[in-house]
């Protein structure tokens, strides 16, 4: 493990790990006071670390790392029109909350989700706080997060917010300060849990020494309150709704889907009959119980809200309006997540609840008050300006940093649309141990702490989401910004509860009396997963019998051959009718070039990873690590077009890429349970591998009736080449070659055995019976191939009459084509909604 | 005056559809002005839940589904409503129009801040400096705003040309301003733009208008179209409506089906299909005055 051969920093003394750390004036340290003493509650910590060097440090880093790549945890994120998966940064060093002050920050977090709970009555509701003078009628006239038509709608278990997270941070004085509610879907849970899972492992021993609150008996306690969600039954369904592979933390939503056995449904998956809510599966209707959405309320349901998504389901606002189903946070609970809010919550605070907040605000001015708006106007220069109701629309424009013309130009943008900004006061962030690659230094933090509701009240999850900035100064603490995140340890004074988060899976599983069926839209996806990757490999094994005779000498034979390959890709319209004449070796080799890079190009290799790593992205929770790690090496292995294209140069990667899809199909083979998830993968491959087979073979007689000299390559793209030579002994002649290709039911590669490994899996679908659709056309086909004498058509063929076998061929292909038509009206009728 | 309604809509769908659900703004609200005689619904095919509700502006409104396979829908609204002409105010008695904005912005509830609900933002009024030059003319320091709001709707009605092929329900009401062309809901949501822009409140409202035959002729039927046109607030007086495509503020001849921040609040007929492949749509509007018989004493 220990890096050798690299220029590191001379290492430091024992016990001097944390002696270089100097926190920066006027900020509040988490780790060392003004004085530079080491706070009560992290000396185990330090002590424990202290015989540590930083070359073990690093090590540990390295280990980390290593796990977050093997868990596949990331981020994406969108910047330039383009996205890019980033991994997930988890700092060695976590931040640790002493146990008292843990409990004041609890009282007030749990004061925090209830007022903020009744606010969302309210303003669902009677709409009193307005009447009374505590909420201004512009607060719910210009909040975008409040939505009009979720007015009235009651939620089945009367509560609104069944996951909370507030950002905190702590002012130079040590007081905790609340700068922002996440109300909606919050994100973040799924990473605290995965940086717990790992800085436990790889700090093993701080961990067990410092009496670290475990975080599982959150996530029992959670799973209380969601079953309390429906109160019409004791065994609700449950699934979390993501709006796909390409949002930002859909890491998050596989991972916590899969943790608890919520089905992970997109809104596709979901259908409302009857003002209830269904999953689409592949033994029909299921009804749901439960949402946990990650979909942003406005794109929740084309019907009512906006009618351009496609990420909803038509008709939920009307079966939550029939209280049919609960949803986690209800529909319209982005209102109080507005930064508008936060002015008024002390007022609220004392009328609703009677108390003070426990937790103050940062102090905020919302510009749609006139009184309000002239204060903050005034005092721009050491205020910061955000959006009033849109989260995470522009960055917050800090005051401290415009010069006289810019706070000029701001306000004139404030006073154009007052409503929409807010001021806060500038918050000097605290800072903690940032270990950066070589030193520790200290970086200014912002904790997410995450109150979920239990079966009879409400619980604080243990732990929290620190994020830190990237750099010692930046005022803006995001993921998306370069930051990286700590685990964050809250320790105990007294002993601490034995339940390991590990062990919770079991228990919930037990709980789960109805195991969630499966999605069509994953069969669904599973298939193309399998037609895809077939497709990829029969492409470029076709492409590399052309390849591997551009690249050599060009005897006779070879260029007879290339000539008789490029002809049946111009017949499968993959290459253009003029190579059909005396084509020229570049634009040759230039058509091979678009064939495997050129993602414009249909069917192109590229094109196919990557509708592959769409469909494997959404299928993510369903595959094994070693899988997933396969797929993810297809990818990344993959190489970028090069500049000086070569035959023989690009040949070594198509070598690899078939042993990597081998390594796939192998996986598939040995490692998946025969459920129907992998039937439908199975099937798409073997409809796909008799198709292609078909075609190259149509494609060939079609200018050489006899074959000719494809017949050689056409072995090669067969991978048949030495059983042939075995098995007849000869040159390639086209009755044999057919036989082998086509009749042998025992050539994995042949017609024969896609057929019959197609009728196994046909049978054995859920309510297969033998009068449907495709178990009509496959009866057909099946008899088709069986009274064929393939030697016979070939020799008819060789004798210059194709059109028997031609006929044969095709009729077999469409058959195939009627399976794959059959079974996506019957088992996925994935059709997806289009507004009236 | 009484009427008589009848406001069909039928959709034709290429394929198969499985599911549809709809949201409906169909039944004419009641107003003072404005009795409700008589409504119904003729559905086709029967949907298996048509629920009758009111949305947040108190329309009533309607969700309705159909499970099963079918290939189009038609959707009937027949109706008798008997309209009174309103009383609005004498436009130079009305507020100053600065007035009238600042009413609206206080920051606890009255009327006044009650209208504030229609003066921001919605779908398809998008607040921008453009309208804010657009109305300035019809605005000038100190004005009466019922005097303003005439001044815009007859420069809306002179300005812009009534031009069915020009726009569709997505073209951006900036794009109407600079082309100057486009329907009655265009004029309504550039005269919502205006006003808002300005501060001041105003919503969408969709109904119906009586179209007069020409001298001598029989009335065409099924030529008419649905309507839309604008209501302003005016303290003191409450809502007025003016209709900026026929030059008019609203008398006895305008029936008032629903009101909302936009067209995307009332849209008569709204919904998703589960397959259908493409569809055609066709509506067709009566609106006919009914004799009244004055029934003989005894």
């Amino acid at each position: 493990m220990k890096p050798a051969a690299r220029t590191l920093p001379a290492p430091i003394a024992r016990g001097s790990l944390f002696s270089g750390y100097q926190p920066p004036p006027g900020v509040y340290d988490e780790l060392k006071d003004a004085a530079g003493h080491v706070r009560p509650h992290w000396k185990i910590f330090v002590e424990t670390m202290a015989p540590l060097g930083f070359d073990a440090l690093r090590e540990r880093q390295e280990a980390a790392q290593q796990l977050l790549r093997d868990h596949g945890v990331t981020y994406n994120v969108y910047a330039d029109g383009g996205s890019d998966e980033r991994p997930w940064k988890l700092d060695m060093l976590p931040l640790l909350i002493g146990a008292e002050e843990w409990r004041r920050l609890e009282a007030g977090l749990i004061q925090r989700t209830r007022l903020l709970d009744r606010v969302l009555a309210d303003i669902y509701g009677p709409q009193q706080l307005v009447r009374d003078g505590l909420l201004p009628p512009a607060f719910l006239h210009a909040n975008v997060g409040f939505i009009r038509p979720c007015h009235g709608v009651r939620p089945p278990s009367d509560q609104f917010l069944n996951l909370h997270a507030v950002d905190l941070t702590r002012a130079p004085n040590g007081e905790w300060w609340v700068l922002g509610d996440r109300t909606q879907a919050p994100s973040g849970l799924g990473y605290a849990m995965e940086n717990r899972f790992i800085l436990s492992r790889v700090m093993a021993e701080e961990f067990r020494a410092s009496s670290v609150r475990r975080i599982a008996s959150f996530f029992l306690a959670r799973h209380g309150g969601l079953r309390a969600m429906a109160p019409w039954t004791d065994t609700p369904q449950i699934v979390l709704l993501t709006p796909g592979p390409r949002t930002e933390t859909y890491f998050e939503h596989a991972y916590l889907a899969r943790y608890f056995g919520h089905a992970l449904v997109e809104g596709s998956d979901l259908t409302v009959r009857d003002r209830r809510v269904f999953i689409k599966t592949i033994e029909g209707l299921r009804p749901v119980d439960v949402i946990i959405r990650r979909v942003d309320d406005t794109y929740c349901d084309p019907l009512e809200l906006r009618s351009n998504s496609f990420l909803g389901v038509p008709g939920l606002v009307e079966a939550a309006r029939a209280r049919n189903i609960s949803i986690s946070n209800a529909l319209g609970s982005g209102a109080v997540e507005a930064p508008a809010l936060l002015a008024f919550l002390p007022a609220l605070a004392r009328a609703l609840l009677g108390e003070e907040l426990h937790i103050p605000n940062v102090a905020t001015w919302w510009f749609g008050q006139e009184r309000e708006r002239a204060q903050a106007l005034a005092q721009l220069p050491r205020m910061v300006v955000k959006r009033a109701f849109t989260l995470g629309r522009g960055d917050p424009e800090f005051g401290e940093m415009l010069d006289e013309a810019d706070i000029d130009a701001l306000a004139a943008r404030i006073r154009a649309h007052p409503h929409d900004f807010v001021a806060q006061e500038r918050v000097a962030l605290s800072t903690a141990p940032v270990w950066t690659g070589g030193k520790i230094e200290p970086r200014p933090l912002i904790l997410r702490c995450f109150v979920g509701v239990t079966q009879d009240g409400y619980t604080v999850f243990p732990g929290g989401l620190t994020r830190v900035s990237a750099t010692p100064v930046s005022p803006i603490v995001t993921s998306t910004h370069g930051g990286s995140s700590k685990d964050t340890w809250i320790i105990s004074d007294a002993p601490v509860e034995e339940l390991m988060l590990r062990d919770i899976r079991g228990f919930v599983a037990e709980q789960q009396h109805r195991t969630p069926s499966l999605p069509s839209r994953i069969v669904d996806n599973f298939f193309w997963l399998g037609r895809y990757a077939e497709r990829l490999e029969d492409n470029t094994r076709l492409i590399r019998t052309v390849l591997a005779r551009m690249a050599g000498e060009g005897g006779t034979l070879e260029v007879r051959e290339l000539t008789a390959m490029v002809h049946a890709m111009v017949k499968m319209t993959k290459l253009h009718p003029s190579f059909a004449g005396a084509p020229r070796f570049s634009d040759l080799a230039a058509a091979m070039r678009e064939l495997i890079f050129d993602k414009g190009i249909p069917d192109s290799m590229r094109g196919l990873l990557d509708s592959m790593a769409y469909l494997a992205a959404s299928l993510r929770d369903r595959f094994s690590g070693d899988t997933w790690r396969i797929l993810h090496q297809l990818q990344s292995d993959f190489p970028a077009p090069p500049l000086h294209f070569t035959p023989g140069g690009i040949i070594v990667s198509l070598h690899r890429l078939i042993f990597q899809l081998a390594a796939l199909s192998g996986m598939e083979l040995e490692n998946m349970t025969r459920g129907h998830a992998w039937r439908f993968l199975e099937i798409g491959r073997r409809i796909e591998r008799a198709t292609n087979v078909m075609e190259v073979i149509r494609a060939m007689i079609a200018s050489e009736p006899d074959g000719g000299p494809a017949l050689a390559p056409l072995l090669e793209y067969c991978d048949s080449t030495m059983t042939y030579r075995r098995r007849y002994l000869g040159r390639p002649e086209l009755p044999a070659v057919l036989d082998l290709l086509v009749a042998d039911a025992l050539n994995p590669r042949a017609v024969a055995f896609q057929i019959s490994a197609l009728g196994n899996y046909l049978r054995e679908l859920p309510g297969a019976d033998e009068s449907l659709p495709e178990r009509r056309a496959f009866a057909e086909i099946e008899a088709t191939l069986h009274a064929a004498d393939l030697s016979a058509l070939g020799a008819e063929s060789a004798a210059g009459r194709t059109g028997d076998l031609d006929t044969l061929l095709r009729g077999l292909a469409e058959g195939c084509r009627a399976i794959s038509d059959a079974l996506t009206s019957h088992y996925f009728s994935l059709v997806f909604p289009t507004a009236n | 005056m009484l009427y008589s309604i009848s406001h069909r809509t039928t959709y034709a769908y290429d394929a198969t559809v499985s599911l549809s659900m709809h949201r409906l703004h169909l039944r004419p609200r009641e107003l003072p002005r404005q009795e409700l005689v008589e409504f119904s619904l003729e559905i086709d095919p029967a949907p298996t839940a048509e629920v009758p509700e009111m949305d947040y502006y108190g329309n009533p409104a309607g969700f309705l589904a159909i499970e099963g396979a079918h290939r189009g829908l038609t959707v009937i609204a027949r109706g008798k409503i008997r309209l009174k002409a309103p009383a609005w105010p004498d436009a130079n008695a009305t507020p100053q129009w600065e007035t009238v904005r600042e009413c609206c912005a206080v920051d606890v509830l009255t009327q006044d801040s009650q209208a504030g609900e229609f003066l921001f933002d919605s779908p398809h009024v998008v607040r921008s400096q453009a309208f804010t030059e657009y109305a300035a003319p019809s605005f000038p320091q100190g004005a009466p705003i019922l005097a303003s709001v005439l001044d815009l709707t007859s420069r809306i009605y002179r300005n812009f040309k009534f031009d069915r092929r020009a726009t569709n329900i997505a073209t951006p009401i900036a794009e109407v301003l600079k082309n100057r062309r486009g329907v009655c809901q265009d004029f309504a949501h550039l005269a919502i733009c205006c006003l808002r822009s300005l501060g001041l409140p105003a919503r969408y409202v969709s109904g119906y208008i009586e179209t007069i035959p020409p001298p001598g002729g029989v009335r065409l039927v099924g030529a008419d179209a649905s309507h839309a046109w604008f209501s302003f607030w005016c303290p003191g007086s409450g809502w007025i409506d003016a209709d900026p495509t026929n030059n008019v503020l609203v008398a006895d001849r305008h029936i008032t089906v629903a009101w909302g921040r936009d067209f995307s609040d009332v849209s008569p007929v709204q919904g998703v299909v589960v397959g259908g492949g493409s569809h055609s749509l066709r509506v067709g509007i009566d609106v006919a005055p009914i004799e009244e018989t004055t029934p003989l004493p005894g």
